[in-house]
Parts: structure tokens; C-alpha cells; sequence
């Protein structure tokens, strides 16, 4: 019988949506951006279940399933667009990818 | 259980942390690997068997394979020396202070609440089941568009009919030269 | 009948529309046969409408066909429905037969000039406005009217755009007249207010019920009125601009500035005459203003050297008498004093246009001479139309109409004799520079050779006009010459009644006197420039004569005034001070746009730092922290 309190619980998934976090912050390969994001996706969806397995509801595995899903998309897609971009520019830097920076007005400025 | 759930988050946090650090990157997948495990063990002890299982599947399996694939058609394992330079320990002051502000944050956030302390109630895949196609049958519906959709972009973006496939890009490549 | 009405501005309006539409595509033969014919069916319409008017003369003086409901908001309501009446009639006749016989005069005028099409889509763009301004019911269709004949005159004069002498004429035929149209919109919009409708009908009819003679507020209303009438006719202070507007071709000049625009003034007085007997002060205002402007024109004419700006300030001269002759509220006067005006002066210009065309564009007349043998069709038409100028006696059509003119100002009840003494100076005035222009174009020797005699259809307008200058008088005489007064007879019932200044001079008299004026300013025009036995040259050289050439100062006196002043505070605000406030707002904002698109860097990470960045800050405000 599992009676770790749900405070707990969530603090484990805040702190590996942190590490996902900082993981996020801190690399600049494309990739392990993306692995990070997977990661943060994760530990939110755990929140849903670990609601789901304290009242005893459906709702938030169904939650799960849907983020999975979402999650299933976007990786598919991104790394698709990882595989262009390496493609195009023969770099995963995500840092050398500044073409929506604001050129005109740093100009003006 | 409880003991279960210590030993099994302590492996996430330490895994996950791996994960971010490793400069190798089919070793960082294989730490995030054993992350998601850990994840769908702690899900087991949770009492969602079901959820547990698809985490193994869908996450661990099809995700993480994709990105293996991914990782390796691209060589990145061969940027050790490029991820060096990236990834020096100054890095991860700031990041690392930011986080660490947010989970104080967290804290007391969750310090405020006050959950009845009862042991986790087991959901059966049943009751999931019933509940996915009745009550939520229209975001299952949705999301089988979005899969789609999924499906049709990746098909799109990832083909390389010839060198240069976007407009846009066609435009930059252009430019550049 | 009335269904037709509308046809007779449409007609021009339609020609308008297909020349500025298809000029690249149809010929100029189509183009001239469409300007002319259009204007002439016109003018074939008005006189069918004219005869059926004279022969069943309908209920109430008017027939009025609406054609559509124009504007209707807000208890503002205005319709496209055009009325005709007698005084119309008058001026739709005028409006289009010299319109047609100018058009045709035109096809030869302007055949070598590169923008005939050009010339003929405005030329008829102006007379359907025209005649949309005398046959609208509503003042608001006929200021319409108004400013579109405005435009037109604005676009004609800058006819030859390329010289910017041209549009500066132009230009300042605009302005001058703008002056006098704000004044008229204002009145306008008072009528409005106070009575809740432009119909000129309803206008009329309930004026004297809700406004006492010599009101304040009809004296307003009147006033504001005349200031449009003003700027229109060119008379007084805003007569400035009618001898610059020369500037445009000749058969503009005939058509625009002396037959019929310069008289929507005289017209719009003659329409709203209720509101004007209303305001005795304004009425004499008006008079006096007439009187001024024709001496103060006459004398300028007297010095001019340019033959069309001789007619022009005679145009304005004899404005003059139509506002004498309206001031002492002799109505049918004045609309017959314009109809002959229109007829000679029109008639004066298109000869001008004649010579100054094959004189290779001779516009000095000192520089002309002895034309008389050389263009003897163009001679003779311009000695009648001079002649009913200068009002020569039993003969000419203008002696009947400045005649009755000038007995009116004196035996009307508001009349004085120094209104009186003023027409009779004008007189003599206009007889004197009439003959100067004659003997100096026509007598004395060849300076110029003209180079071919004018064309079929230059010369039959000259000639019908001549003839109306010289029998459009019968159709009303004077009291003691003969029981033939068509024209009063068909007016009298839509003005008041005259009252006449019973212990007057006998009328005779005052005949005798002007016919001896007339006669004797011709006589001393010969004297001074045919034989000259008298020195011209107080006329031709002294200090005053350069003086009244200039038009008594006026342009420099306005300038000195306006023009100067309002440069010189345009010059200051040239950075305006209010924009100042508005534009650095307008920095300021772009200044932060720019300081904070700094963040826009573009690089992913950073954009995930600031939302994390965000975050705390949220996290914190609602914890309360």
C-alpha cells in the first residue's frame, strides 16, 4: 500500500520539470532542447496521475493519455524540423537560429 | 510501496539530471530512457498499471527511438568536442539559480495545501477506457486529427525531395550564396 | 412637359462624362459634335419648355419635377428636383443657347490645341452645373451647382496648365471665390436652423412670417448670402480675381466670366429676394456696393492695356449695374440687364478671342490697329456689341436695359440720386473705354497682320449674337416709348412690387441725360483717340492711370493684408508647436518599441529565460510574497 503523501509526489514532479528546466536553459544542441521538453512534458503529466490516483478518479489518466498524445505530435514534427534544419544549415545550434530577431528596430536604436 | 517510490524517484532525479549533463548524446538518451522507467515505475506504485505500461511503451519505446534515430542519422555522437565548448560548468549558474527560485517558490505554494493523507486508490484501465470514449470522446477525436496532422507535417517537413523543399528557405539559401 | 426638365442638365453632364471617359478612343470630330450638340439639344429643350410655359403658364408660376431623394437624415431632407419658373427660364435660355453658340465657336477657337477634349469635358461639365444651380429647388442642390461651376471655372482658367502665370490665376480665382462660398454655406446652414429645410419655396413663403423686416437675424442671413454673391460676381472687396481669370481661353472667358457665372450672384440675390427685402440695410448695402464696384472697375478698365482684361473689368462694371439695379429692388431689371449683358459681352469676347487668336496671341492693344479693313466681319460685330455696351441710344439692346437700370435707381422708392450719379458716371465711364478699345484695335494704322480670316463657325455665333445685342432690346421698352414690356411682364409676378418714388425727375429726362452720356463719352473717346486733338495721356501714362491699371491696389492692399501675414504665421508654425507634443509622444513610443524590441534577440533560450523570469515574478505576486 503506497501512503507517500501527495505533497511529496508533486514535489518530485515539480523537481524533474525543473531539471527539465535547466536543461532547457542550458543546452545548446537542438536535441537535448527537445529532450528536455520531453522531459517537463512528462513530469506535468505526472501531476495528473498522482490528482488521478488521490481521489480516485479517471479523469487523470485520461489527461494522460491526451498529453501523451500531444507530446507523441510534437516530437514527430520537431524532430522533423531538426532533421531540416540540420539539413539546411549543417548545425544543431539553436543559438545560430536568430532569424526572427527584431533586425529594424535594433537599427533604429 | 513507499520504499519503492523513494528508491524510484531518487533514480528519476539522479537519471534526469544525467540526462541534461551528458555531452554524449545517445548516453543522455539512454539516461532520459531510465528516467521515463523510473517514471512508469512510480506510476505502477501509484496504482495506474495501465498508465505505466503505455509510459514503457509509447515514451520509452516509440519516443525515445525516434529520437535515437534521429541522433544517429545526424552523427551527433561525433560533436563531443562541440558540446564542450557549449557546455561549461559557468552555464549553469544562472539556470541553476533560476530553478533553484522556483522550487523555493514551489515549496511554499505547496506548503499552504492540505491533502487528507490516505493511501493512492487504484484506477482500473476500465474505468479509463469508459471514461476516454464517453465523457472525453470529442478530445479523443481531436486528438486523432492532431496525429494526423502530426503525420502529414512530419511526412512534409522531413522529406528532401530536392536540396532546398520551403519557400522561405529557398529565399535564405538565395541570400546567403 | 416637366418630364423633360431633367434632360436639359443631364444632356451636358452625359456629354461630359462620355469625353473625360473615352477621350483617348473617339475622334475630335465626335468630341466637338458631342460638346456642341449636347449643350444645343439643351437648349432646343429649354426653349420647347419656354414656349409651353408661355402658353399654359402653370399654377403657382412653377413646375417642379423631383427626381430623387438626395439626402434625408435626420429631418434634413434635400431632393434632386429641379423647378422651373420665369426667372429660370431667363437663365437657362441665356445658359444654354450662348452656351451652344460659344461651343460652337469653340470647335474653331481651340482646333489646334493639343487638349480639345480636354476643353470641351469641362466646358460642358460647367454647363450642366450651371444650369443645375439655376434650376435646383433647394439651396443645397444649387450650391452643388455652385461650387461645381467654381470648379470648373478653377479648371478653365488653368486651361493651359504649363504656364504657371495660368495657375496661379487659377488658383487664385479659387480662393478668392472660396472667401465668398463659406460665407454662403454659413447662411446657408443659419437658414437651415432657423427654418428647418433649404427649399427655396418654403423658404420664401415663411421667411416674413418668422422673421421681422430688419431683423437682426435676417440681416445675418441676408448678409451671408450676398458675401457668396460676392465672391461670385467679382464685386467688391473680392472682385480681385475676374481680370486675372483671363488667363483661360477665350470662349471660357465669354462663357464663364462674363455671360454666366459671374452672374449665379446676381441670380442667387434675385431668388432669395424675400429674404433680402427682409434686411433693408443689406438691400442698400447691396446697391452701394454695385455703384462702388462699377466706378472703381470702369476706371480700371480705362487703363488697361490688355484687350481682355478691358472686358473683364467691364464685366464687372456692368455686374455692378445689376446689383444697382437689385439693391433698389428693381428685380426684372437686373435679370434683363444680365440677359443683354450676356449677349453682348459674350459677343465682346468671342470677338476679342477672334483677334488676339489670329494675331498670333496679340494681347496689347496698342499693339493692334487698323483692323477694320482687315477683319470686317469681326469689326462690325464688335462695334454692336461696343455699341450696346456703351448703351447707344434707340438702337442697341443695352441702352433699354441700362436704361431702365439707371431710371430705377433713382425713382425706386430705396433709389437715390447718388446711386443715380454713379450709373450715370458709369456711363460714361463705359462708353469712354468701350471706344478706346474700338479705335485703338480697329482704326489708325496696321501694327499686326492677322493671319487668315476667321472661319464659318467663328463667325456665325459673332453674328447672332450681334443681332441679339441689337434686337433683344424690343422685347421691353420703356414706359414712354411703346406699350411692348414682355419681359417685365413675365417676371413682375415672382418679384414684389416697386414701389416708385412719385416726386421723381420726369422720365424722359433722365433718358435724354444718359443717351447724351453715351453718345458723349463715344464722342470724346473719338476726340481723345481717333483724332487725337486731346492728350491720352492722363489715360495711357500719368501716375493715376497706373493706379487704377492696377486695379486700384487692391492686389497689393490684400496682400499687404492677408497673403503676407498669413505667410509670415505659416512661417512660424512651420514646426508646428501642437504637433511637437503629439510627435514625441509618438517618439517616445517608438523609442521604447525599439529599446524593448532589444529583447526580441531571436535566440530561443534567451525567450525561455525571460518566461521563466516571468514566472517568478507571477509566483510571487500571487503568494503574496
Amino acid at each position: 500500500m503506497m501512503t507517500v503523501p501527495l505533497e511529496i509526489q508533486i514535489l518530485l514532479a515539480g523537481i524533474l520539470f525543473l531539471i527539465g528546466l535547466v536543461g532547457l536553459l542550458v543546452r545548446r544542441n537542438i536535441i537535448y532542447m527537445l529532450m528536455s521538453i520531453e522531459l517537463m512534458l512528462n513530469s506535468a503529466a505526472m501531476v495528473f496521475i498522482m490528482g488521478g490516483a488521490h481521489w480516485g478518479q479517471a479523469d487523470g489518466q485520461v489527461m494522460f493519455i491526451f498529453i501523451l498524445t500531444v507530446s507523441a505530435a510534437e516530437v514527430s514534427v520537431g524532430l522533423a524540423l531538426i532533421l531540416q534544419m540540420y539539413h539546411h544549415y549543417r548545425t544543431l545550434d539553436a543559438d545560430s537560429m536568430k532569424k526572427l530577431k527584431d533586425n529594424k528596430a535594433n537599427a533604429n536604436l | 510501496m513507499n520504499t519503492i517510490f523513494y528508491i524510484t524517484a531518487a533514480v528519476a532525479i539522479i537519471a534526469s539530471l544525467m540526462a541534461i549533463t551528458n555531452k554524449n548524446a545517445i548516453h543522455a538518451l539512454l539516461y532520459l530512457i531510465l528516467t521515463l522507467l523510473s517514471i512508469s515505475v512510480i506510476f505502477y506504485t501509484l496504482g495506474a498499471p495501465f498508465i505505466a505500461a503505455l509510459e514503457v511503451i509509447v515514451y520509452a519505446g516509440a519516443i525515445m527511438v525516434l529520437f535515437i534515430f534521429v541522433v544517429m542519422m545526424l552523427n551527433v555522437g561525433l560533436q563531443e568536442e562541440v558540446e564542450n565548448r557549449w557546455l561549461t560548468p559557468r552555464k549553469f549558474l544562472i539556470p541553476s539559480l533560476l530553478a533553484a527560485i522556483l522550487l523555493i517558490l514551489f515549496m511554499i505554494a505547496l506548503k499552504d495545501f492540505r491533502f487528507e493523507n490516505h493511501p493512492a486508490i487504484d484506477v482500473a484501465p476500465k474505468e479509463v477506457g469508459i471514461s476516454l470514449f464517453t465523457t472525453y470522446l470529442i478530445a479523443v477525436e481531436l486528438s486523432a486529427i492532431l496525429l494526423l496532422a502530426g503525420i502529414v507535417g512530419a511526412y512534409h517537413l522531413g522529406k528532401q525531395k530536392k536540396k532546398v523543399t520551403h519557400r522561405f528557405l529557398v529565399k535564405q539559401a538565395r541570400i546567403k550564396k | 412637359m416637366t418630364k423633360f426638365i431633367w434632360l436639359i442638365p443631364v444632356l451636358p453632364l452625359l456629354s461630359f462624362l462620355i469625353i473625360a471617359l473615352f477621350n483617348r478612343v473617339i475622334p475630335r470630330k465626335a468630341v466637338a459634335i458631342l460638346g456642341v450638340g449636347s449643350v444645343a439639344l439643351s437648349a432646343l429643350i429649354t426653349i420647347i419648355a419656354g414656349i409651353r410655359f408661355l402658353s399654359s403658364p402653370p399654377e403657382g408660376g412653377a413646375f417642379t419635377t423631383i427626381i430623387y431623394n438626395w439626402i434625408n437624415a435626420g429631418g434634413f431632407s434635400a431632393d434632386i428636383a429641379f423647378r422651373i419658373d420665369a426667372l429660370t427660364l431667363v437663365f437657362c435660355f441665356v445658359i444654354t443657347f450662348v452656351g451652344a453658340l460659344i461651343h460652337l465657336y469653340s470647335v474653331e477657337f481651340m482646333e489646334e490645341d493639343d487638349d480639345f477634349a480636354r476643353f470641351f469635358a469641362y466646358m460642358n461639365l460647367f454647363v450642366s452645373s450651371m444650369l443645375i444651380l439655376v434650376l435646383s429647388n433647394n439651396l443645397l442642390l444649387l450650391y452643388l451647382g455652385w461650387e461645381g461651376v467654381g470648379l470648373c471655372s478653377y479648371l478653365l482658367i488653368g486651361f493651359w496648365y504649363k504656364d504657371p502665370a495660368n495657375d496661379y490665376a487659377a488658383r487664385k480665382a479659387f480662393i478668392v471665390t472660396r472667401i465668398g462660398d463659406t460665407f454662403m454655406i454659413v447662411g446657408l446652414f443659419l437658414l437651415f436652423v432657423t427654418f428647418g429645410t433649404l427649399n427655396i419655396d418654403t423658404l420664401l413663403h415663411q421667411a416674413p412670417l418668422k422673421w421681422s423686416s430688419g431683423s437682426p437675424v435676417a440681416t445675418i442671413a441676408a448678409l451671408l448670402l450676398l458675401g457668396g454673391a460676392l465672391g461670385k460676381s467679382a464685386q467688391l472687396p473680392l472682385q480681385t480675381w475676374l481680370p486675372d481669370a483671363m488667363a483661360g481661353p477665350s470662349p471660357v472667358s465669354a462663357l464663364i466670366h462674363a455671360a454666366t457665372m459671374v452672374t449665379a450672384g446676381v441670380y442667387l440675390i434675385a431668388r432669395m429676394n424675400v429674404l433680402f427685402i427682409l434686411a433693408p440695410a443689406v438691400q442698400l448695402a447691396i446697391a452701394m456696393i454695385g455703384a462702388a464696384t462699377l466706378l472703381i472697375a470702369g476706371f480700371s478698365a480705362l487703363t488697361q492695356h490688355d484687350l481682355k482684361r478691358v472686358l473683364a473689368y467691364s464685366t464687372i462694371s456692368q455686374i455692378g449695374y445689376m446689383f444697382i439695379a437689385l439693391g433698389v429692388g428693381a428685380w426684372s431689371a437686373a435679370i434683363f440687364h444680365f440677359m443683354i449683358h450676356a449677349f453682348f459681352k459674350a459677343l465682346l469676347f468671342l470677338g476679342a478671342g477672334s483677334i488676339i487668336l489670329l494675331l498670333h496671341e496679340e494681347h496689347d492693344m496698342h499693339k493692334m490697329g487698323g483692323l477694320r479693313k482687315k477683319m470686317p466681319v469681326v469689326f462690325w460685330t464688335f462695334l454692336i456689341g461696343g455699341a450696346s455696351l456703351s448703351a447707344l441710344p434707340l438702337i442697341t439692346a443695352g441702352f433699354y436695359s441700362k436704361d431702365q437700370i439707371l431710371w430705377f435707381s433713382l425713382a425706386s422708392g430705396i433709389g437715390s440720386k447718388w446711386l443715380w450719379l454713379a450709373g450715370i458716371a458709369g456711363a460714361l465711364l463705359t462708353s469712354l473705354y468701350t471706344f478706346r478699345m474700338i479705335f485703338l484695335v480697329f482704326f489708325g494704322e496696321a501694327k499686326t497682320e492677322p493671319k487668315h480670316q476667321p472661319g464659318l463657325l467663328m463667325t456665325i455665333p459673332l453674328i447672332v449674337l450681334a443681332a441679339l445685342s441689337l434686337l433683344g432690346g424690343f422685347i421691353e421698352l420703356p414706359h414712354n416709348l411703346g406699350p411692348v414690356q414682355l419681359f417685365s411682364k413675365l417676371l413682375n409676378p415672382l418679384f414684389p412690387a416697386l414701389n416708385l418714388n412719385e416726386n421723381g425727375s420726369p422720365e424722359w429726362l433722365i433718358q435724354l441725360i444718359s443717351a447724351v452720356i453715351a453718345i458723349g463719352g463715344i464722342y470724346l473717346a473719338y476726340l481723345i483717340f481717333n483724332k487725337k486733338s486731346i492728350s491720352s495721356d492722363i489715360i495711357e501714362k500719368s501716375l493715376l492711370s497706373h493706379f487704377f491699371y492696377q486695379g486700384w491696389g487692391f492686389d497689393r492692399l490684400y496682400n499687404k493684408i492677408f497673403v503676407k501675414p498669413l505667410v509670415w504665421l505659416s512661417q512660424i508654425d512651420k514646426k508646428d508647436f501642437v504637433d511637437k507634443i503629439y510627435s514625441s509622444v509618438a517618439r517616445a513610443t517608438s523609442y521604447s518599441g525599439a529599446l524593448l524590441s532589444r529583447t526580441q534577440s531571436g535566440r530561443l533560450r534567451w525567450y525561455v529565460m525571460v518566461m521563466v523570469g516571468g514566472l517568478i515574478l507571477l509566483l510571487t505576486i500571487m503568494l503574496n510574497l
